[in-house]
């Protein structure tokens, strides 16, 4: 009988990523090839809940293992718990997230196998996977397998499988699983200010936001701010403003180049691109973005592209579907107005 | 402190790569230390300038791969050590990350281990957690700030970015760590310390000197690199007389095209 294909479902305060129902999704597909049933894994301090939602996603069934120590996802323990569960598994695949890098590596260490981060694409050939994922910030691609050892260890990237429909009328086994907890040994000791919003990897809008933002001579900063460099960032913030109504409007994601994050216009964790994030929405508006060539190494894969820039020689209309030449503080009030009556 | 920053050797970020006959090229761009291990020197240099002790690079790549380390010596590091067998060729992060294990355990007694948060050629981000738990050490990954370090304790905190916000972990030392950009500023090289660098011996260790007698064997192939399918745009330029006409034409382009 085939094997199983187990899915981590990596979470955060009670709510899994949509990457994770988009890894069962995908292991459905790869059931069809593989033969097995699909298994998702829970683990967590209270994860009843998200167990009974995989299987409306789509797992045959759930493990879940629930214990007060694992409130805070901590690399040692989670990997621990995770390679005795999947020790005997052929495939485990995972979202891409920062916890589950640190997952996927240990669990990889601790079996002795292979991990693949960051998939795109996936195939089988000969009851292995070939993978594909990008490398070069995705000015390349590898194929990538791992013909011997096992489990194969995936890590699929956000958006790049579809989501399933959940279905309550699915039904499966949801079982809790007795695994020794080992202590962790770092602690969570507070989480800064969370981000509101959607976030970057998961929008299927994105607006963001360049140098070009600060651009508005017109616009005079309040007397109190009298210093050059915080009327500049002040100016940019007046930008800022106009690509977060557009975002809202769509229910998008604010995203922003390197140039405007260096020069304090947004906090880093907007940045897209090579040393940013690497994102794949079904639109992204990029306003007083020149296009340079790490940035368009984070959003090339965006499904379409617009682009309002003032200077029409400027590299990112090479990249897009639809540009606009003009001033940004021009363009986007009437068109967030426009959309908004659709 | 006695802190290991791990470095790796990458095309300039600016080259224009491309697949010819299945190998990568990047035409004339120079080789250089991955972008993100500059931040990660950085801080080891600025770490060992609060509390004292010594950093030591360490890269793991063909001989003539010293460009990393000579950059991290002119930075200020105080030793950098090149890793280099033909047995090493072509592994995969479970085999380099035992390598590297070995080679900081021959270093000795380190109190951090500082990494990159991931390189920019290859591009795993996972080969530093690896290397946390083959030699026990808790691993923070994504750090964006250390909070606190207490060498005598045995104590850090640091500040971490998830995608969902930042985060505050402690835990014990001996530690590894991958750093983000926020983290800090890296210098630029002074003078001395290129014309330093420049002179330097770096010591290559092979893999009898590091006790690795077993052979290593990738798990994971990569057997063909690929371009990009190329991406076919033409980009249709929005035309008007005003900036609520362009508005309005690309709104309801947008609407046919049925992205929104
Ligand atoms: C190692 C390395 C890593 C990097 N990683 C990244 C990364 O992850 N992400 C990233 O984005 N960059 C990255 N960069 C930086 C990148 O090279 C560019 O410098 C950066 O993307 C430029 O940002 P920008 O387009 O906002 O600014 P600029 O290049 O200055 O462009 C501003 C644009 O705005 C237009 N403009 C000005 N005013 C207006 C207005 N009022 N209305 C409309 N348009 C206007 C201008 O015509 C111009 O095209 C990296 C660089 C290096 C060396
Ligand atoms: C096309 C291609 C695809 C690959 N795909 C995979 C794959 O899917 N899975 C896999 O396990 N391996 C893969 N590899 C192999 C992997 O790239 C190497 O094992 C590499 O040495 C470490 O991985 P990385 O470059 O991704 O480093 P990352 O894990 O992204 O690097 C993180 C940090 O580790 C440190 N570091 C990384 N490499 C070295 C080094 N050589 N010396 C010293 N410090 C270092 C640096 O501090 C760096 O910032 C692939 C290689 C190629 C060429």
């Amino acid at each position: 009988m085939a094997k199983d294909i187990f899915v981590y479902i990596d979470h955060f305060q009670g709510e899994a990523l949509p990457a994770s129902w988009e890894a069962v999704g995908a292991a459905r597909s790869l059931a069809e090839s593989l033969g097995g049933d699909v298994a998702a894994i829970l683990v967590g301090e209270n994860v009843g809940d998200l167990a009974e939602q995989a299987i409306q996603y789509g797992a045959d069934k759930a493990l879940h293992v629930e214990d007060a120590s694992l409130a805070d996802f901590r690399p040692e323990p989670f990997s621990s718990i995770v390679a005795k569960i999947a020790s005997d598994a052929d495939v485990l695949l995972m979202p891409t997230s920062g916890r589950t890098r640190e997952l996927a590596a240990m669990v990889g260490v601790d079996l002795d196998t292979g991990v693949i981060p960051d998939v795109i694409e996936m195939d089988t050939a000969d009851g292995a996977i070939m993978a594909i994922r990008p490398i070069y910030a995705g000015k390349l691609l590898s194929k990538v397998t791992i013909p011997v050892n096992r489990p194969q260890i995936l890590t699929l990237r956000s958006r790049a499988f579809p989501k399933p429909e959940p279905d309550s009328n699915r039904s499966g086994a949801v079982e809790g699983v007795e695994v020794e907890i080992e202590q962790p040994v770092t602690e969570v000791t507070g989480y800064g200010e969370t981000e509101a919003g959607v976030s970057l990897s998961d929008a299927a809008v994105i607006v963001s936001g360049g140098r070009g933002t600060a651009n508005n001579p017109d616009l005079e900063p309040p007397a109190d701010i009298t210093d050059e460099k915080e009327q500049e960032i002040w100016r940019a913030q007046q930008g800022f403003k106009l690509i977060g109504e557009l975002a809202d409007v769509l229910g998008g994601a604010v995203g922003a180049s390197r140039a405007a994050v260096d020069a304090g216009y947004i906090p880093y964790s907007h940045q897209v691109g090579q040393t940013g994030k690497v994102v794949s929405p079904d639109l992204y508006i990029a306003a007083g973005i020149s296009g340079a060539i790490q940035h368009l190494a984070g959003m090339r894969t965006a499904k379409t592209i617009v682009a309002i820039n003032k200077d029409p020689d400027a590299p990112i209309f090479k990249l897009a579907r639809f540009g606009v030449v003009g001033d940004l503080f021009d363009v986007l009030p009437p068109l967030t107005e426009e959309l908004k009556n659709r | 402190m006695n802190i290991v920053v791990c470095v790796k050797q990458t095309p300039d970020t600016a080259a224009t790569v491309t697949v010819e006959g299945g190998e990568v090229s990047w035409g004339d761009a120079p080789l250089v230390l991955n972008p993100w291990d500059e931040y990660a020197v950085e801080e080891a240099l600025q770490i060992k300038e609060e509390h004292g002790g010594q950093v030591t690079a360490l890269s793991l790549g063909p001989e003539d791969a010293q460009e990393a380390l000579k950059q991290s010596l002119a930075m200020g590091c105080d030793q950098a050590i090149l890793i280099s067998d033909p047995a090493f060729a072509g592994l995969d992060t479970l085999q380099v990350s035992k390598v590297l294990a070995a080679a900081i355990e021959k270093v000795g007694d380190p109190d951090l281990v500082l990494f990159g948060r991931s390189s920019v050629d290859s591009d795993t981000g996972i080969t530093g957690t690896q290397v946390a738990r083959r030699l026990g050490f808790p691993s923070l990954i994504l750090v964006s700030k250390v909070v606190s370090l207490d060498p005598a304790g045995g104590k850090i905190e640091v500040e971490r970015m998830l995608e969902e916000g930042r985060q505050q972990v402690a835990g014990p030392l001996p530690a590894v760590l991958s750093v983000v950009k926020e983290i800090n500023e890296p210098r630029y090289p002074s003078f001395m310390g290129i014309r330093k660098a420049s002179k330097a011996e770096i010591p290559i260790w092979s893999g009898a000197d590091l006790g690795i007698s077993d052979d290593l064997s990738a798990a994971v192939h990569w057997p063909e690199i690929i371009a990009p399918p190329k991406i076919e745009t033409e980009v249709e330029m929005i035309e008007g007389d005003t900036a609520e006409e362009k508005a309005k034409k690309l709104a309801q382009r947008l609407a046919e095209e049925k992205v929104i």
